[in-house]
């Protein structure tokens, strides 16, 4: 944040309307026309076609045959899928308020101005984004280990019978601690870099009428920094919803204790590539995005409103 | 990173700070609780506090430091937060680039290759896109913005396997293309471009080029591309980190171990020691896990300067 002088910044605005004498001209697509034809290409036409193969089934007799939203009635009474959904509902509902909550702290500590080694607590807290999925599973089911693990060294050296994070019970748990320990020095980034930039001319204006920090905080930095906030929000909703690869890598660890319909996604992935049931595959994903498209528009609806 | 607002030099002790006017150590005691931008007071116990969930984040790559040291054996019988008696960290890493005639060294090829080619081209694609939302009045602007904030609400994955369908018939599974291709087009890049580009080209400037007879392309490449820099390099570590560490999308679209990129290499590694008579490698798995994030790590922190002021200039869009 060395070059950036937030006041300046501020008042500019970015979204301001271009310059009056561009005419309305077909040069804006020479640039952004490369972009839009991948983007053609790699996003809608495979929603497209997910939808389009959603609509048919194969048959053991007679090969594909069209069959209207029957594969989406098969899945809204699909236990597994229901199983799923509940199971990473009840994920979103405890990580996220955990991990955001833990990022905003962190952010307005070091906001604060407060902290002594600001910018090596910054950049150590962001480090692990920087660390593939992959990688981050791997090291934490090694140190969930309750023979050779952390976990083990733990039971060791204090004569203590800790419960194993990979057990049914724990696992859900075990893996919320991942995605959290993966994500929450990104969103204190994006909450952080978003209060650097709020006017110090608001601060003058709250210490003139005597308010203390915590008033600072709830009328000033909160609100400040509400757009931020509602993205992380809606952006980890749909990274919950999405779970794949933390129960994927983590599943050799704990094979009984997560199953191939673990979650939405996995359910799908199984689904089609274990079971080849293309079709039935693409209407659990697309009754999956709609759902996630649902909740994050509420979300922002919402969150826009408050107090707006 | 000397910062804005928080002062260079402050006592470490709770003392008072000086008031502006007469600091002639004039004993003005009274506590300023208030937010003063510029001179807050330090405290020890928000900086513990923060600490503990910094050893929360710090702790595990520690332990994969230390972890890298260790022989098989020795990950088994010592502490995983202490060094084993024996010292195997450069053992480690020529086994890990030798091991089953170096198949390590060409997965880290090919992670380069789809950073290079993925990554690079979807910050190219971002940078261009960017500017043409920030810079221009087209036809089907808005249609273009409300098209790709939409998409990016559909989960990924959800698209994985429609995605593996389509190019399955033609022929592009298996082959590194797979990977690329999707890899080229990156939402947050476009936002974060379009974004910075509003902020950093003056209009004016861009007059003052036309009007001197410099084509679009010209004045692009000439006049707006430097301004853009610290937004470039923000969104090529954004789409570098996304395309290093991808994952599902090469599980689903690779078969040949020879095309993987690392993270599913080192997931195969991992998996191999269930398999019956498979070998059990797990020191290779951490140590190979550690030469997969040091380049990242050091990315981010050698470029820290840049990549935080385009950030900054970001999050002023909320």
């Amino acid at each position: 944040m060395t070059t950036l002088q937030p006041p300046a910044a501020v008042t500019r605005r970015p979204d301001r309307p271009p310059a009056k004498r561009d005419r309305r001209s077909w040069t804006g697509w020479g640039f952004i026309g490369p972009f839009a034809v991948v983007f053609a290409f790699v996003f809608l036409a495979p929603i497209a076609y997910s939808i389009y193969l959603s609509l048919f089934r194969d048959k053991l007799i007679g090969g594909t045959s069209f069959v209207g939203l029957d594969n989406y009635q098969q899945a809204l009474q699909d236990d597994q899928f229901w199983d799923s959904l509940v199971r990473v509902s009840l994920f979103l509902l405890v990580q996220v308020p955990i991990m955001l909550g833990i990022a905003l702290l962190v952010a307005l500590a070091l906001d604060s101005g407060r902290l002594y080694g600001r910018d090596f607590f910054r950049i150590s807290i962001f480090l692990p984004y920087a660390v593939p999925a992959v990688v981050a599973t791997l090291m934490w089911g090694f140190m969930y280990g309750t023979k050779y693990g952390l976990v083990g060294d733990i039971n060791g050296a204090f004569g203590v019978t800790l419960p194993d994070p990979l057990s049914s019970d724990l696992v859900l748990a075990s893996i919320g601690n991942i995605v959290t320990w993966e994500f929450v020095g990104y969103n204190m980034l994006i909450f952080y870099s978003a209060l650097r930039v709020i006017p110090n001319s608001l601060y003058e204006a709250a210490e003139i009428d005597g308010a203390g920090q915590i008033r600072v905080v709830t009328a000033i930095k909160l609100p400040a920094i509400r757009g931020a906030l509602v993205i992380a929000t809606i952006f980890s909703i749909i990274g919950s919803f999405q779970l794949f690869n933390e129960p994927n890598i983590l599943r050799p660890l704990a094979r009984n204790a997560i199953t191939t319909d673990y979650t939405p996604n996995f359910y799908t992935y199984s689904l089609s590539f274990n079971g080849q049931q293309h079709n039935y595959s693409a209407a659990v994903a697309i009754i999956m995005g709609l759902i996630t498209m649902v909740i994050a528009y509420v979300v922002q609806l919402r969150g826009m409103r408050k107090g707006a | 990173m000397s910062s804005t607002s928080s002062p260079v030099t402050t006592a470490s002790q709770p003392a008072p700070a000086p008031a502006a006017g007469g600091s002639k150590g004039a004993p003005r005691l009274r506590t300023r609780r208030k937010h003063v931008p510029g001179r807050p007071r330090r405290s020890v116990l928000l900086t513990v506090l923060t600490g503990l969930i910094m050893l929360y984040t710090v702790v595990p790559l520690v332990w994969l430091v230390i972890s890298a040291t260790k022989t098989q054996e020795g990950l088994a019988e010592s502490s995983g937060l202490w060094f084993s008696h024996d010292f195997a960290l450069w053992d480690n890493i020529s086994q890990t680039f030798t091991y089953n005639d170096g198949i390590f060294v060409r997965w880290l090829l090919n992670t380069l290759l789809y950073v290079v080619l993925g990554a690079g081209g979807a910050t190219f694609l971002a940078i261009l896109g960017g500017y043409a939302l920030a810079k221009f009045t087209f036809p089907g602007k808005r249609a273009v913005f409300a098209v790709v904030i939409g998409a990016v609400a559909v989960p990924g994955t959800a698209l994985a396997v429609p995605t593996f369908l389509m190019f399955s018939k033609m022929g592009l599974t298996d082959t590194p293309w797979a990977v690329i291709i999707p890899s080229l087009v990156s939402p947050f890049g476009l936002y974060l471009m379009w974004v910075f580009a509003s902020e950093a080209i003056p209009v004016e400037l861009l007059e003052a080029a036309r009007i001197d007879g410099a084509g679009e392309v010209r004045t692009f490449f000439r006049v707006s591309l430097p301004l853009l820099a610290p937004g470039i390099v923000t969104v090529l570590l954004f789409t570098t980190v996304a395309t290093w560490n991808n994952y599902f999308l090469p599980l689903i679209m690779l078969k040949d171990p020879d095309w993987y990129p690392l993270t599913l290499g080192l997931s195969a590694w991992n998996s191999q020691a269930e398999t019956i008579g498979g070998d059990v490698i797990f020191n290779l798995v951490i140590t190979g896990s550690l030469l997969t994030i040091v380049p990242l790590i050091a990315a981010f922190l050698l470029l820290q300067k840049y990549w935080q002021s385009g950030l900054a200039a970001g999050s002023v869009k909320e």
